[in-house]
């Protein structure tokens, strides 16, 4: 299977995700996989008109095309044109590049939440009219159709994430070549199941804080960041919590909320990132499936019910009290 | 006189797309125009939100060197709330950014510049089957080495930052998490597994030993690991003269600590030290596709051309300082601070100097991480609470991978009202400006010999990558 890697409008950070992957390194993970790397911007050797060449070919048809990879959004200004950002050394919109090659591919696949919906390039007013590949924000229909279908007749599919954890972009590559990746293992937004159907909050180390609704009432206390610092794990598709990110991390465990990074539109909260907003003190975006009257009675039952070693450690950038520590409710 | 023109691009293994035109004149460089040809818009996406939200932004501006757009957000938004980090913090902080520097200079060594030595053209050549056995694209040993040993580095970053890249750990008042004695213990343990790497195989001895190279005649006389190929294939080819820069050069000073910043601040000319005025920086637009006037960027602003007028060529603004072109990057920050061998290389300022300045940093960095992680105290305070900040401006400046950032705000009723940003390579691959001076690249390339069949000459190539570009980060 052979691939090819543009980079659109975007920070590369997926990229330098990828190649965090270990066991093995993301070199051998591919090559051993069979995947074959046309081109990519950081990692080929080729550069300028060799480049040139391999676009050539692919857009002429002299080169199947099995795999486009894109990071990065699109952009489509000014006014449309997209010469925001020109492929260096062709004179061609990237716009215009990817319109061209993505129906040659057997597969397209959006890395990152850029590619996938817009992302942070979009945000603040959307300067330079980011758009992600085939959705714009969360409507359908990007810089491709919203009905796009690559020639496996399988939509783009969206490796959401700022960034992607190297191994949703590897695994996803791997099922592709070993054709295990159908239209079934995507969610409704393109995202493969196998990390999207996972919230953050799976495996997030302060369940026992959430349980109570002890929680961190500024960054560097260890409570659950939901009700005051804008953590919304709770409704955030990733695996990120259950397998870790470089060695033992993730956001949270890193003691900063989830932003929902892997969902259009996260790029514009309509809040501070690290605030919850509140509506009469209760917080907004409760857990999704979850009846607000339930939440409700079951946090202030849990409230009141917060053992001391709970309530002192929320609020503490470290363990206070040890379970077992401390008696006294 | 033979006179042609080359479009040099997709430039890769640069971070983000760049485009060169060259003007060539009897089989050499007559001139040269580095256009960055993306533009975002992020300091207009700031404009109108919370202050704090600057901390999540910015770092997404650039996938390589997140961590220093961070904390140069981090010390922007302490200067304006007259907020200091605890020590500690500071330290812990310092940990972060200074991991990202190394993996960004081992990554740069190893998949961005060695490669192009492994290519066919160079067959024949004394050193050529080593190159292409350690630096192959994808598959040499000492690309995939790198990989594993970039990959097991980063996950300093996971125990302290959560992830890499886009971490929100670093805050106005220090570091969100409180790393305890495992963390530290930890950290020191994977960082004695990168010193192994360094020792075994990309400077084969210790950092000490490299970072003790006191002049030139030392560092030629390195041998071992692949430094010592990069300096035999850097003799071969003469690399030492290829790619001059400016001469002139300045660091913002790196990793500011307690008790004071662990790499000096200054601007580096003709053998003389004088200090860094960040008041005499001045963004020149005559020949990027930006409205406006030449001004300071705290009164800066960022208005797209959407005509991309003729008389411009790049997306990139020209920062000047004093109204002149300065060369920033580990070279830069090495000469400033003072240390002996990269002051010997100040004349020389081409692509050996380059990568022997990268070199000696990763050396260098290796050893003061292992300093600050030693020092880490698991029972101090990390972060202090940074109030709500209403109005003020501020300036974070500091070193990122490439050479100096900075980052400029104000705030008004609680809201962002200007946010200006020069990152490194906005400086490195300015264009030129009303003047007609080129920016540092742009002269560099001058005098580099094309071959008659070259389109993408390779001298071109090495003079380029020795600067380690990073232009996401240059246009933002």
């Amino acid at each position: 299977m052979n691939m090819l890697w543009l980079q659109s409008a975007g920070c590369g950070g997926c990229t330098m995700s990828l190649l965090c992957a270990e066991g093995p390194n993301v070199f051998e993970l591919l090559a051993d996989a069979g995947i074959e790397t046309l081109w990519h911007p950081s990692l080929s050797v080729e550069t300028g008109g060799e480049v040139r060449r391999i676009l050539a070919a692919v857009e002429a048809g002299e080169i199947p095309l099995d795999v486009l990879c894109v990071e990065g959004s699109v952009v489509t200004g000014p006014r449309g044109t997209g010469r925001y950002h020109m492929l260096a050394g062709t004179g061609r919109p990237m716009l215009d590049w990817i319109g061209a090659l993505a129906p040659l591919a057997r597969d397209v696949v959006a890395v990152g939440s850029c590619a996938a919906f817009g992302g942070i390039t979009s945000a603040g007013g959307n300067p330079a009219g980011a758009i992600g590949l085939a959705y714009d924000g969360k409507l359908p229909g990007g810089a491709l159709p919203g009905d796009f279908r690559a020639r496996s007749g399988r939509p783009v599919i969206n490796i959401a994430g700022c960034p992607t954890h190297p191994d949703w972009i590897t695994e996803t590559l791997l099922l592709l070549a070993d054709d295990r990746l159908g239209a079934e293992d995507l969610d409704p937004l393109g995202r493969p199941r196998f990390f999207a159907d996972h919230l953050v909050h799976h495996g997030c180390t302060k369940n026992e804080f959430y349980e109570y609704k002890a929680s961190a009432r500024e960054l560097s206390e260890i409570g659950c960041m939901m009700e005051h610092l804008g953590c919304v794990g709770t409704q955030a598709h990733g695996d990120c919590n259950i397998r870790p990110w470089n060695g033992s991390g993730s956001c949270t465990r890193g003691n900063y909320p989830c932003i929902n990074c892997t969902a259009p539109e996260f790029e514009e909260p309509r809040h501070p990132f690290t605030e919850t907003p509140t509506i009469a003190g209760i917080p907004v975006g409760l857990p999704s499936d979850m009846p607000k009257a339930w939440f409700m009675a079951l946090a202030s039952l849990s409230k009141a019910a917060t053992p001391r070693r709970i309530d002192t450690n929320a609020h503490s950038d470290r363990i206070r009290i040890p379970p077992g520590g401390d008696t006294r409710k | 006189m033979s006179e042609r023109q080359l479009l040099v691009g997709p430039f890769n293994r640069v971070e983000g797309d760049l485009e060169i035109q060259l003007d060539i004149r009897d089989g050499h460089v007559a001139a040269a125009r580095a256009n960055s040809p993306l533009f975002r818009g992020f300091e207009m996406m700031l404009q109108g939100k919370d202050p704090r939200d600057a901390l999540t932004i910015t770092p997404r501006i650039c996938g390589i060197c997140s961590v220093s757009q961070s904390a140069a957000a981090a010390f922007a938004l302490a200067d304006a709330g007259g907020v200091q980090m605890p020590p500690q913090g500071a330290r812990a902080a310092a940990i972060l950014h200074a991991v990202e520097n190394l993996a960004d200079h081992v990554t740069h060594f190893n998949l961005f510049f060695m490669p192009d030595f492994a290519r066919p053209a160079y067959a024949g050549r004394a050193w050529h089957a080593a190159a292409v056995e350690r630096f192959t694209a994808q598959q040499g040993s000492a690309v995939r080495r790198a990989a594993e040993a970039r990959a097991q580095l980063f996950h300093i970053a996971g125990t302290l930052g959560g992830k890499w890249p886009h971490t929100l750990a670093i805050q106005p008042g220090g570091v969100t998490r409180a790393p305890d004695a495992r963390d530290r213990i930890r950290i020191l343990s994977v960082l004695r597994g990168h010193r192994r790497y360094l020792e075994e195989v990309l400077l084969g001895g210790a950092p000490e030993a490299f970072a003790a190279l006191d002049d030139i005649a030392s560092l030629e006389s390195w041998e071992a690991g692949d430094a010592g190929l990069f300096l035999r294939i850097a003799a071969d080819l003469g690399l030492a003269q290829a790619g001059r820069g400016p001469g002139r050069y300045l660091s913002a000073g790196a990793y500011p600590l307690a008790e004071g910043r662990a790499l000096a601040a200054g601007v580096w000319e003709d053998g003389a030290l004088s200090p860094f005025d960040p008041a005499q920086i001045a963004e020149d637009l005559s020949h990027a596709w930006m409205l406006g006037e030449t001004a300071h960027p705290q009164a800066g602003r960022t208005e797209p051309d959407e005509d991309m007028r003729e008389t411009a060529y790049s997306w990139c603004k020209a920062p000047r300082l004093g109204g002149r072109t300065v060369e920033v990057g580990a070279l830069a920050r090495q000469i400033v601070d003072g240390h002996p061998l990269a002051r010997a290389l100040a004349a020389e300022g081409g692509v050996r100097a380059r990568i022997a300045g990268r070199l000696l940093e990763i050396a260098r960095t290796q050893i003061l991480l292992e300093e600050l992680a030693r020092d880490l105290d698991p029972d101090a305070r990390f972060m202090d609470p940074a109030p709500t900040l209403r109005e003020g401006t501020g300036t974070g400046l500091l070193e990122a991978a490439r050479g100096a950032l900075g980052h400029w705000l104000r705030v008004e009723n609680g809201r962002i009202a200007s946010y200006q940003i020069i990152a490194p390579t906005t400086w490195n691959f300015s264009p030129r400006d009303a003047a007609g001076t080129p920016g540092p690249v742009e002269a560099a390339l001058v005098g580099a010999p094309v071959g008659a069949e070259e389109d993408t000459p390779l001298s071109v190539q090495h003079i380029v990558r020795s600067f380690d570009p990073c232009m996401v980060c240059t246009v933002h």
